[in-house]
């Protein structure tokens, strides 16, 4: 996200997004100053269940079984310790979180610790009672991701049958009960030629803010990169339409994009920086500076089973492994930009280069970023592969150490 | 539903009646020792002038009614007061921040 957060000489603002990759970024002082205490923002996945398969899921491809999920009691404690160390804003995902049974007892904890709850929901299962009384637990936000605008688009991405309609039926609940909606709509080569139909579905809708996520290439969405990644022009395109369309629907909503990396110049500062203003916590309490951190082996994480929050948060060895700018090779170590980007994805650098202290290929100072570019440019020039759907089958058959590095630019 | 719906632009005036969305937290953090407005995906800082405009948004004050009460607190003209009240509430009211 560049958009300039500073609202007003007086207000200042800092996005917290769910996204891996945004984490907190803009007004970098006002950012700094907050996150000095205690980060601002927790992402708890509560499980890994899910009734879609969307291809570009943000978690892990290995995927956590439901033997292992925390207690309702586990969940309660952490955000207790939350509100107790000074975050902000609980993001209540998953996989799918209303497949918890214990979600009531979970927003309550949260709202009685203080805490700004978003619930991130497929909303599939969701009733509208529920929804009621989550509202009524202090629930504060509904975002809902729409796989498609087209009914049978949506169905054949989440491979979940009436999808869309259910979804629209939750998201009129939300905005008749009086909550703010987001609503999410992940873009890949499938559907980006719909992101205008998207910004007039979120208007219709009545929704405070749109988050026109292009998918980011992780996990699943990067074992499915040949399935999904627009071409060049296309990306271009939407973002001009989302551009004009931010201006002409000033006050009326909000329009937050994250775009492909692979047509970047320059790096997302992810997560507002490592270990800076923003954790994750797994479905079996593991605690992580991104949501994709287990996809660097070199890391190991402290569990909220055995150590208490704020200590995780100051002492764990992944929490202290890219803090600041110590570990930075060049480019990095010299740039400019060192503190304003952090050099990126670490995720991203350990995906591409196979070595997460490089700088991330999406800065066009990477010696691997032209390497970067026309692999994606190739792979989006082809046609697109048959979707790998997120499921526990595909997650089994999985290996995902098998993908040869790029080789770095002269 | 005009809480959170609003399908066209509010221009902030003098007469205008702002009103925050009962959505937006505004908090003081005690750890941080500062005022923090909570809103989806994002946390805003507003300074104590700005804390002063939000507590009297109350969707019955007109913005010259909060600009009146600003400049006795701050012993300021009410017309330079009611100035930056309503550039103020304008930006918040394009980020979706304050309805009228």
């Amino acid at each position: 996200m560049t958009e300039d957060l500073k609202i007003d000489a007086h207000v200042d603002g800092i996005a917290v997004d769910d996204e891996p990759t945004a984490g907190v970024v803009g007004g970098e002082d006002e950012a700094a100053a907050l996150c000095a205490v205690s980060p601002v923002g927790l992402l708890a996945e509560l499980t890994h269940r899910c009734p879609l398969q969307c291809p570009y899921c943000s978690n892990p491809v290995e995927l956590e079984s439901v033997k292992n999920e925390l207690s309702t009691e586990e969940w309660c404690s952490v955000m207790r310790q939350a509100g107790e160390m000074g975050i902000l804003q609980i993001h209540l995902s998953g996989g799918e979180p209303t497949a918890r049974k214990d979600l009531e007892e979970i927003v309550k904890a949260a709202a009685d610790a203080g805490l700004y709850t978003n619930l991130i929901t497929a909303a599939v299962n969701l009733k509208r009672e529920r929804l009621e009384k989550l509202q009524e637990l202090g629930l504060d936000h509904v975002q809902i991701s729409f796989q498609d605008v087209d009914p049978a688009g949506a169905d054949r991405i989440g491979a979940y049958p009436g999808a869309l309609k259910k979804k629209l039926e939750v998201a009129h609940w939300v905005t008749e009960l009086g909550m703010p909606l987001t609503i999410n709509a992940p873009i890949h080569r499938h559907n980006i030629h719909n992101v205008p139909r998207y910004i007039d579905m979120a208007v219709e809708l009545g929704a405070q803010r749109l988050e026109v996520a292009h998918a980011q290439y992780y996990g699943w969405a990067f074992v499915n990169r040949s399935a999904l990644l627009p071409t060049y022009e296309e990306t271009l395109a939407s973002i001009e339409y989302v551009e004009a369309a931010r201006e002409r629907l000033k006050g009326v909503l909000t329009i937050d994009m994250v775009v492909p990396d692979y047509y970047a110049k320059r790096p997302k500062p992810c997560m507002g920086g490592w270990g800076k203003g923003f954790m994750n916590i797994t479905p079996a309490g593991k605690v992580l500076p991104c949501h994709a951190a287990e996809s660097i082996p070199e890391l190991e994480f402290d569990t909220v089973k055995d150590k208490k929050l704020l200590e995780i948060w100051i002492g764990s060895d992944a929490f202290n492994a890219f803090r600041g700018t110590d570990w930075m090779k060049e480019p990095c170590k010299s740039c400019a930009f060192r503190e304003v980007d952090f050099g990126g994805c670490r995720c991203q650098a350990m995906a591409i280069t196979k070595d997460p202290r490089n700088t991330d290929p999406a800065c066009s100072l990477s010696p691997y970023h032209a390497e970067m570019v026309k692999l994606g440019k190739d792979e989006a020039a082809r046609p697109a592969t048959e979707f790998v759907y997120r499921n526990t089958r595909n997650a089994a058959q999985m290996d995902k150490a098998d993908s040869d590095p790029l080789v770095p630019a002269e | 539903m005009t809480e959170t719906r609003s399908a066209t632009r509010l221009i902030v005036d003098g007469n205008t009646k702002p009103i925050m969305p009962r959505y937006l937290k505004l908090r003081h953090d005690a750890g941080r020792d500062r005022w923090v407005l909570l809103a989806p995906e994002r946390i805003l800082t507003p300074d104590q002038v700005a804390v002063s405009v939000l507590q009297l948004c109350d969707g019955e004050r007109t913005v010259e009614d909060i600009a009146a009460n600003l400049a006795k607190e701050y012993s300021a003209p009410a017309d330079v007061i009611a100035k930056d009240v309503i550039e103020l509430l304008q930006d918040l009211a394009d980020k979706g921040y304050i309805k009228g």
